[in-house]
């Protein structure tokens, strides 16, 4: 039951089977950025609950904060995005993934939007 | 007023511009109680002669370092500065400039900082170095900031023999966010590893960082390997405080002794005396630290025809971007007397430097020889580079005074600094550098030998 | 037509190599004695080996740094329109008297009586600065703004605690600084945000409903960086300190009130000014600044030590610490920017009371006069009379696929440097141009003929003169990208 699930703050979620998730930001995100220069990921096996700073993301002229949409534990890392953060600008949504995590509270993940429901939410911040 | 610009004509054709009938109306906003009736008890405007007649009235009463024998140091030193510095640093191009925030049209700036950051490292030993912060004080407080980031600890080791007034600063920047400062007393100065062994005991599991200085505020230098073992052993980082920044032509610089920050005073090359101020901070580190440093920083790149060329990058850390999250709130910082530093090293290069380095050590060794000879002083160092500490048979003050009074500028009394040491009223702390001549020294000592 | 391009540069277009690329061993720019150290007293600390640095000659470090020089735009070249950060005229008179030996060449620990003349400037700067702001007291020692905002801050930290007051939050408009909210977490604080009305100044009932007891200071910029002088100061004054909280000033502004009117009528607790702004010391690339702090007489025991004070018939220095019960401590070492205090004081002398009220006034009038003739082209960011900076926007450029910083490298291309962009945070896209007082209506009509032509260009949709600037400068676009990927902070040998 692979779904796509997106958050105010611009992260999308990508449930997988066994109550994993991946995460990364969205393409507007990206976009809002500009050139990425600096990825900054956890470690493996470190514990998040829903709504704390994950990642941070850094372009020339600006910082932002990623933050974990649900709770639970990180279980892989893109190690390629360190190395290339400009794979986020050029594949935000595949390649530019952030972080695998496997989630404690499957209950959280509701309130989260649709991609039809994002879409609106982002031409609204326009 | 030579200053202004314009003529009565073209304030009343701006002001039509405007649609206003006077400039006042353009300060409406401002409440009026504020601005009726302000009284400035201040005077009119004076012409150029006027104003250097009165400068050069207040300067009868300073004594100039440079016109008498002078043996003050204690962190500031006085040396010669090429006539080249001074030309160079006063073109406009450089002068009158602001932060490169415009690279493209200020690669002038932007390349002299690159160069700066690069001497900077070679001479500290150390992979990196930002774009100067305000002077040695204040960028010694910050290092101890970036070692509480990085190792998200915060106890401080510090000894005594850095120099007090940074140690008072250090205090007041980790005072409003919880870190602890230990400082560890020093037994005798003058010897540089006296109180290294209680610095290691004190190195445990909580240590952010430990701070020492070379040469150490008595003007003492040595090893301290055992410390950044210990500080490797117990993940705390070792910063090292450099106060003469021309120590650096002759000893194993802090990088080869496994230094993690080094911060220096940059004022002795290039800046000069200068009453305290404004001076140079230099800070460098290893590469791996880069995101936690704090003030500017320049990085190489290129620009759009691939020419190659220089920017100020990882903006990210600092307060225009970051805000509340920035690394330091450094904003301004030393960038002309970084600039003065640069030239004056590059007048210097390897050989300049180092010879240097080696006429001061020499020149302190002579004035060092003819004081062993003065009967009632004792000298209290068992190592030195260009200054060292002496004990006298009575107050030292009193002895800088006489001194004053004939017109040599004999030391800096450790009392005026040092509160709470021991018999620090007799302590005198002397500094020579390539600027003392034989003579100078003669009269010096003849001085010792006529008061005690 | 050029066969191939010299790598010495082409006309006065001047290709300069590092410093480190043209070094050599065995030269020298300075003569030094030969010495030979028949003794060493190093300890256990061994002799340095190779550095590294270039051996150069005199001329060749004159001329490597007067080549690169003329790759910098510079306020005597040029008109330097960048928002709050004063760039006005750089008086070369300043220059000369803070050369004067008898100020340049002192130490800062000589005996108080061979400094009597040194610590009397700077006793009448400090006289002037009080009687400028109409404050008590000013505190010497901040070497530039953000150190000042600090010895204020940390000044209400001090006379909160002593009051016995747990307060933990400082409270700040979006426009301002960045240095404010990077100073207050400095001081321990955590930030809270007051929204702005339509005017770009602070919401009253945005203010009033944060504060409470929790609330250490509020910080405002008067006038704001939109170049808006803040009408409810007096309220807001009250309001801060009926809630029992201080009211920091950014001084950054001062150039438009300099002269004028005095901030302490507009009821403020402590203020720092920027001398290389306000009172033109040069910004030399980036620094060095003076940000000495004035402070309200109940803050004022809290200050850092050193002070100057005039006592029995001479000047002395509070420098120690026990001496002064409840200062803060010590911010720096030594006492103060003396250089930039020199400096200071001779625009001060220079300018009187009579020429700095002038100062004020033309920086206002010159911000009105750029505002109103750039209006007849694009739509100011806020309507009202400006004081010495105005502000404009991005809206113009909606749609037409170039941004802020397109339009600002295309002002270089017309001889400009551009104004501060992106900057205040309230409005998108934003272009904040201070002209100063410096400029006279001809250089003004300069900018604004060309600041038109460009909008003119928008308008038509001419995307390649803004896409491709700047054409006419030594170098084209700069990769920040490629330099924050790729760090490359030094030279090496290999590089």
């Amino acid at each position: 039951m692979d779904k796509k699930l997106y958050t105010k703050e611009h992260e999308w979620i990508l449930l997988e089977k066994n109550n994993t998730a991946i995460i990364g930001i969205t393409n507007y995100a990206q976009k809002q950025l500009g050139d990425i220069v600096f990825v900054e990921l956890p470690e493996i096996g470190k514990e998040f609950s829903k709504g704390e700073e994950i990642a941070v993301v850094e372009s020339v002229k600006a910082a932002s904060e990623v933050y974990s949409g649900v709770s639970g534990k990180i279980i892989e890392v893109n190690k390629n995005i360190i190395n290339k953060p400009q794979v986020v600008n050029e594949d935000p949504e595949d390649k530019g993934w952030f972080v695998k995590i496997e989630i404690s509270d499957l209950e959280e993940i509701e309130e989260f939007m649709s991609l039809k429901n994002y879409q609106t939410f982002c031409s609204d911040l326009e | 007023m030579r200053y202004l610009p314009h003529n009565d004509e073209a304030i009343s054709r701006m002001l039509s511009e405007i649609g206003v009938s006077e400039v006042d109306e353009l300060f409406s906003d401002v409440p009026s109680k504020a601005l009726k009736n302000v009284k400035f008890n201040l005077p009119n405007h004076m012409s150029e002669l006027e104003v250097e007649r009165y400068m050069k009235n207040l300067t009868k009463n300073n004594l100039v370092a440079s016109e008498i024998p002078f043996f003050i140091g204690g962190g500031a030193y006085q040396h010669h500065i090429p006539s080249a510095v001074d030309h160079i640093i006063q073109r406009g191009e450089f002068l009158t400039s602001y932060t490169p925030y415009q690279a493209e049209i200020s690669q002038g700036t932007l390349q002299s900082l690159y160069e700066f950051q690069t001497q900077v490292s070679m001479i500290t030993g150390m992979e990196i170095a930002n774009a100067s912060m305000y002077d040695g004080s204040t960028a010694s407080a910050e290092a101890v900031l970036m070692a509480g980031r990085i190792t998200k600890k915060n106890k401080i080791v510090i000894t005594e023999a850095v120099h007090p007034q940074w140690i008072e600063t250090i205090k007041t920047f980790i005072n409003p966010i919880g870190m602890k400062l230990l400082k560890i007393k020093k037994k005798e100065p003058g010897k540089f590893e006296d109180n290294f062994g209680e610095i290691c005991g004190n190195i445990d599991k909580d240590t952010a960082c430990v701070v020492i200085q070379i040469p150490d505020f008595f003007g003492s230098v040595g090893s301290y390997t055992d410390i950044s073992k210990k500080c490797n052993e117990y993940g705390a980082l070792l910063i090292v405080c450099v106060t003469e920044v021309l120590s650096l032509g002759l000893l194993n610089p802090p990088g080869k002794f496994g230094a993690d920050i080094v911060v220096c005073e940059g004022q002795s090359l290039g800046v000069g005396l200068s009453f305290g101020g404004p001076y140079v901070g230099l800070f460098s580190t290893h590469k791996k630290y880069v995101r936690y440093m704090p003030g500017r920083i320049v990085g190489q790149t290129s620009d759009k025809n691939g020419k190659r060329g220089w920017v100020l990058t990882l903006n990210t850390r600092e307060q225009h971007i970051r805000r509340e999250k920035a690394t330091s709130n450094i904003c301004t910082n030393a960038g002309l007397c970084a600039l003065a530093f640069s030239i004056h090293l590059s007048l210097l290069g390897e050989t300049g430097f180092k010879k240097l380095a080696v006429v001061n050590h020499e020149r302190a060794n002579f004035l060092y020889d003819a004081l062993l000879l003065v009967k009632n002083i004792s000298l209290l160092n068992d190592s030195f580079f260009n200054e060292f500490v002496i004990s006298l048979p009575s107050s030292s003050k009193d002895f800088v005074e006489h001194a004053c009074r004939k017109g040599i500028m004999a030391g800096l009394p450790v009392e005026r600094l040092f509160f709470s040491l021991p018999n620090s009223k007799n302590m005198l702390l002397i500094a020579a550098t390539e600027l003392n001549t034989d003579n100078d020294i003669k009269k010096l000592v003849k001085l010792f030998k006529d008061y005690f | 037509m050029i066969l191939k391009e010299s790598s010495y540069g082409a006309g006065l277009d001047m290709h300069e190599p590092l410093i480190f690329e043209q070094g050599n061993t065995g030269r020298i720019g300075v003569d030094l004695p030969d010495t030979k150290l028949d003794t060493i007293r190093l300890g256990k600390c061994k002799i340095r080996n190779t550095i590294g640095l270039p051996d150069l000659s005199e001329p060749q470090v004159i001329r490597h740094y007067t080549r690169i020089s003329r790759n910098n735009y510079s306020i005597d070249t040029g008109f330097y329109p960048l928002g709050s950060c004063s760039m006005k005229h750089n008086p070369r008179l300043n220059e000369k008297i803070a050369r004067l030996p008898g100020l340049k060449d002192i130490h800062p620990f000589q005996p108080i009586s061979s400094v009597q003349g040194a610590l009397e400037l700077i006793y009448n700067l400090q006289e002037w600065l009080k009687e400028l702001t109409g404050m008590p007291f000013v505190s010497i020692c901040p070497a530039a703004g953000a150190h000042g905002e600090l010895c204020g801050l940390l000044s209400i930290k001090a006379s909160l605690n002593n009051k016995g007051l747990e307060r933990s939050i400082v409270l700040i408009p979006e426009s301002a600084h960045g240095t404010n909210p990077a100073s207050a977490s400095f001081c321990g604080y955590t930030t809270d945000k007051i929204e702005e009305d339509s005017f770009g100044r602070i919401n009253l009932v945005s203010l009033e409903n944060k504060l409470d007891e929790n609330v250490a200071a509020v910080m405002v910029t008067n006038p704001n960086t939109c170049g808006v002088f803040e009408k409810d100061i007096l309220e807001i004054s009250k309001r801060v300190h009926e809630a029992g909280a201080y009211l920091y000033c950014d001084g950054a502004n001062f150039n438009a009130l300099v002269g004028k009117i005095k901030p302490a009528d507009l009821g403020i607790d402590a203020m720092h000014i920027n001398l290389h702004k306000t009172f033109s010391t040069p910004h030399g690339g980036g620094g060095p600044g003076a940000g000495p702090t004035v402070l309200s007489e109940e803050l004022a025991q809290y200050a850092p030590i050193p002070h100057v004070i005039f006592t029995k018939n001479k000047y002395d220095i509070i420098e120690n610490i026990n001496s002064s019960r409840n200062s803060l401590g010590r911010m720096r070492a030594f006492h103060c920017q003396m250089g930039t205090f020199i400096r200071a004081l001779t625009f001060c002398l220079s300018h009187g009371k009579d020429g700095l009220k002038k100062v004020s006034e033309i920086s206002v009038l010159n911000a009105n006069y750029v505002k109103s003739r750039i209006s007849k082209s694009i739509k100011p960011s806020y309507k009202l009379n400006c004081m010495h900076e105005c502000l404009f926007d991005d809206s113009f450029l909606r749609g037409s696929g170039i941004t802020t910083l397109d339009f600002a490298k295309a002002l270089i291309d017309e001889g400009f440097h551009p104004p501060t962009m992106y900057f205040p945070l309230v409005v998108k896209g934003a272009m904040l141009i201070e002209p100063t007082e410096s400029e006279n209506k001809e250089t003004l009509d300069l900018f604004c003929n060309s600041f038109i032509r460009l909008v003119d260009q928008i308008k038509s949709g001419n995307k390649d003169i803004f896409l491709n600037a700047p054409q006419y400068s030594p170098w084209k676009r700069l990769d920040e990208a490629k330099a924050a990927r790729n760090l490359n902070l030094r030279w090496n040998k290999t590089t």
